[in-house]
């Protein structure tokens, strides 16, 4: 059915099953709940209505801060009977946001599905805000919404988003894309460093002063398997990617670094000296957390495009079987190395019918089924054992350090569920 | 256009959706974009439901919007009934579905789909959750419901509760039991539980009642004139209301009110010298309004809080709680702002607050016990166990409920007796609460983070009143739960006396004129 693979137990090649039909997945605007803790100076604006609002609470799940930094101007019908006073509205509300909030530098204007249908010209208003409000008040804008992107997609609109405006630059470096947790980029920028790799810079960047630089003297490795048009935009303005697996569980960290490394003429010695021991470390983790996963079986719902990385973790790390790996879709510039790792097998689908992909997973019945929160509970009714995605998106779960901790996360539903001796009638 | 930060309410559809997944053997075609999914999770994670809500979203994208909405939507329509064989589907639009204009209504009418199809309007940029609720059963029951025998024996039909709702599921149980005593039987409840043939024969029912008017209201309206039920007024929260609810069905039914008080405990443990402690503890309630009412009450005269103010986010109910709060003699707050809330709270500084999981976020970081009388609510507003509002038990609910935030009477007595043992430091806090700054939020914070350390409330109120170093000293062996008190009273003494400083003797004056 397809040409031989170049290495024959890889998925690379393997066809895709394409579905379309009900997709059980978050829109774009849900990136903004880790994003803003990632850019402390930064206000995220969505220009939409209440049921943008509504998701963004119950995404965040947290109503725990006094001024948060993201927030919703909701289109009430007054808007939607003409265009400028849309604009005229949002300059206003912006007006009022900054005024009352001076802490803000970054002010970031979130297009949803209904600002797209009636095509309100965000690109436009965050120019005359700019205008307005800077040089103290960069404001820009992308689009979080469901008509044009799910779930991680909202980051890397965003990052994407910022890419044109930074300053240029001749001198050769290496820039990292992706929000991670604090602790973890530490950790990272210490193995960069151990390498002797230099200078690094971090793209989001937490203070809107110091701005990453980009200019053809760059190269960029990804952190998030979701960072398909920030990459495009990267090699836009000249850098070259460092085309690598994710740095998930020990071996997909040290393919990472290794590649890195590679670009930067790090010796094996040094290489072997800097990354031996968190390698060590990282292999007992998972082989002590990941324990119950051994000789089990996994099915993957669509939903935050870690699904391609997270299947080559447990199947080569773990010792677990993939039967299905979905994905929102599949960028195989970006995730094409991880399906070179990925023992071909499983079925790999790329969009989704739900209630087919439900059938699906009934018939497999894995022994543990990774899915969104709409489905989790319902699954786990039916008897089946289920991951939660989202939680995958808010650990820290990058890195040498995190590799136990991540198999621990896929562990604990079967530990769970052999712990429990009262069976749900 | 208006920024909001945190909302009380949901879009219509959402309300639509508690309906639908209250229901069954009812289906939901939803014309929404991919996104809307996210409401599923309020049903599956927050309230622990074993089962997908039964709705099919379209999900279209943007490529799909220069091409054909419309038959993206026929097509989910018709793939919806044959995998689900509902007997009855409702169709509607999400807002963004509302802006693409294609009559999902009208399409489904035509699709000749063998059961009824009843078509949703809800004006998206207009209206929002409980305006969705209730309008979506109102609509299924006037497209279902049909004049039928009454019942031999006297029935009646309990009518509003939907899923997500604050302790329906309890209400109900309690409600059929306090009915069942009385010796009526329930005919049918909906929606929570009802199929759409339960719905047909609603008519059979001798009078209606309207547990939540939120989300029943307008059903009960339309039955009572087009089937001739009566329907109740009384929503049953609290011992007084308890008593008037079912003295109203003795007046509808021409039955002897029945009530079986044995289980009743609200009014000895208010009574119980213990509960001294809670004499005139300044309360403010904020949530949907008809908890909002009963709770007042409760509040007033079963408990003997003094409401210093109280306010309703849903603004149909608007009137009545303006009225109530003239009542009660203070000004009403309908907002569905929630920093107007947070400032309304921060400006009375109440002793308690009784609200929704808002005003719980509100009486953290203000250092403010509060207890939740109201949606929305979150994970742990679903018990395990049986814990009603409505009726005999749910009053004993409520009073266990509302104490527990404050610290008890006899531990306030101790607290008083030992205040300068190092065991009773401020710090220490009430012995039968966790640690400190303790997340509420659980498994809904994926992020993790602790919120803020309460804001010191008890701060300076007036920078004009200069607090003498002695003044200062006395103040901090005032026990901390009613210091931020003793504070506000000698500075408001103070300025009113025109005094520019406050010693001693004036941190007395002022608590020997406050004494009640």
């Amino acid at each position: 059915m397809n040409a031989p693979s170049p290495n024959p137990t890889g998925c690379r090649d393997a066809p895709l099953l394409k579905e379309r039909g009900q997709r059980e997945v978050f829109c774009g605007l849900t990136a903004i709940v880790w994003l803003h803790r990632k850019m402390p100076d930064a206000f995220f604006l969505v220009v939409g209505s209440r049921t943008c609002a509504h998701l963004l609470q119950s995404a965040a799940g947290v109503m725990i801060f006094a001024q948060p930094r993201f927030g919703t101007a909701i289109l009430e019908e007054t808007d939607l009977a003409g265009m400028a006073d849309a604009q005229v509205e949002l300059d206003r509300e912006v007006e009022r946001l900054l005024s009352r909030r001076p802490d803000i530098r970054r002010l970031f204007l979130v297009g949803s599905c209904p600002s797209e249908v009636i095509k309100l010209d965000l690109e436009k208003a965050a120019e005359r805000l700019s205008g307005k409000h800077g040089p103290h008040v960069n404001v820009v804008n992308f689009s979080g919404s469901g008509i044009e992107t799910t779930f991680t997609e909202g980051e890397d609109a965003c990052l994407a988003a910022m890419v044109p405006d930074l300053p240029g630059t001749e001198a050769r470096q290496l820039v990292v894309a992706g929000a991670l947790p604090d602790v973890v980029e530490d950790q990272m920028l210490g193995l960069l460093e151990g390498l002797g790799i230099g200078p690094v810079a971090v793209l989001p960047t937490a203070s809107a002063d110091n701005p990453v630089a980009v200019g053809p003297n760059t190269v960029f490795a990804l952190t998030q398997p979701f960072l398909g048009d920030t990459h495009a935009a990267l090699i836009r303005r000249g850098a070259r990617h460092i085309s690598a697996p994710f740095p998930f569980g020990e071996e997909g960290t040290t393919a990472w670094l290794r590649a890195i490394a590679h670009e930067f003429d790090v010796s094996e010695e040094r290489f072997r000296e800097v990354t031996d021991a968190p390698r060590d470390r990282a292999r007992r983790a998972i082989a002590q957390a990941g324990a119950p996963l051994n000789g089990k079986s996994a099915f993957f719902f669509p939903d935050s495009q870690l699904e391609i990385p997270l299947a080559r973790f447990l199947t080569r790390e773990c010792g677990m079987t993939a039967l299905e790996v979905g994905q929102p879709y599949v960028h195989r510039d970006v995730v094409g190395p991880d399906m070179d790792l990925l023992p071909a097998g499983p079925v790999l689908s790329e969009g989704q019918d739900v209630d087919k992909q439900l059938d699906r997973a009934r018939a497999a019945r894995a022994d543990l089924t990774v899915c969104g929160l709409g489905l989790a509970n319902p699954l786990e009714a039916e008897g089946l054992t289920t991951k939660w995605a989202i939680e995958l998106v808010f650990s820290p779960i990058h890195f040498y350090e995190q590799a136990g901790d991540l198999a621990g996360l896929f562990a604990r539903p079967i530990r769970r569920r052999a712990l429990l001796k009262v069976a749900v009638e | 256009m208006k920024l909001s930060v945190w909302t009380y309410e949901g879009p219509p559809h959402v309300g639509a959706m508690r309906v639908a997944t209250a229901m069954k053997g009812l289906h939901y075609v939803l014309h929404a974009p991919q996104g809307d999914t996210y409401a599923d999770l309020l049903f599956t994670m927050i309230e622990r439901r074993d089962r997908r809500p039964p709705v099919t979203y379209t999900t279209f994208q943007a490529r799909d919007l220069g091409a054909d909405t419309a038959n993206l939507f026929k097509t989910a329509c018709r793939e919806a009934y044959e995998r689900f064989k509902p007997e009855a589907i409702i169709v509607g639009a999400s807002c963004t579905a509302e802006l693409i204009q294609d009559d999902p209504g009208g399409m489904a009418e035509t699709m000749g789909l063998g059961v009824p199809v009843i078509p949703l309007e809800l004006p998206s940029y207009q209206r929002k959750e409980n305006f969705g609720a209730d309008e979506t059963f109102f609509q299924i029951v006037r497209h279902l419901a049909k004049p039928v025998e009454r019942t031999a024996r006297v029935t009646c039909n309990l009518i509003g509760p939907t899923a997500l709702g604050f302790r329906h599921r309890d209400d109900i149980t309690e409600l059929t039991g306090l009915l069942m005593e009385m010796g009526i039987e329930v005919n049918v409840c909906a929606p929570y539980g009802a199929t759409p043939s339960d719905i047909a024969r609603l008519g059979a029912a001798h009078f209606n009642i309207c547990m939540y008017p939120e989300t029943g209201e307008a059903a009960c309206r339309w039955m009572e004139r087009e089937l001739g039920q009566p329907f109740t007024k009384v929503v049953p929260i609290g011992v007084g209301a308890t008593r008037d609810f079912l003295r109203e069905v003795s007046e509808i039914t021409g039955m002897v009110a029945k009530i079986d008080e044995t289980r009743l405990r609200l009014p000895w443990y208010s009574a119980s010298v213990d509960s001294t402690y809670l004499t005139g503890k300044r309360v403010f309630l904020f949530g949907d309004g008809t908890h909002v009412a009963t709770a007042a009450r409760i509040a007033r005269d079963e408990m003997g809080f003094e409401v210093v103010g109280l306010g309703c986010y849903n603004r149909e109910q608007a009137r009545m709680i303006r009225k109530l709060a003239k009542e009660y003699g203070v000004e009403a707050l309908v907002t569905d702002d929630y920093l107007d809330v947070e400032a309304e709270i921060e400006r009375l500084a109440p002793e308690m607050i009784l609200g929704t999981q808002m005003e719980r976020h509100i009486g953290k970081r203000l250092g403010i016990p509060c207890a939740v009388i109201s949606a929305p609510v979150h994970v742990q507003d679903f018990p395990a166990r049986y814990s009603p509002q409505m009726g005999i038990e749910g009053a004993n609910v409520i009073f266990d409920t509302w104490v527990h935030p404050l610290v008890m009477g006899l531990e306030e007595h101790l607290l008083h007796m030992f205040r300068e043992d190092f065991e009773f430091h401020d710090e220490a806090g009430a012995s039968h609460h966790g640690a400190k700054a303790v997340s509420p939020a659980g498994a809904g914070d994926p992020s993790g983070a602790l919120p803020p350390d309460p804001q010191d409330i008890s701060g300076p109120m007036n920078a004009e009143v200069i607090w003498l170093a002695d003044a200062e000293r006395e103040l901090k062996r005032v026990p901390f739960f009613v210091r931020g008190k003793a504070r506000r009273n000698t500075e408001a003494f103070a300025s009113e006396r025109g005094l520019a400083e406050i010693s001693v003797d004036t941190l007395y004056e002022a608590k020997a004129h406050f004494a009640r």
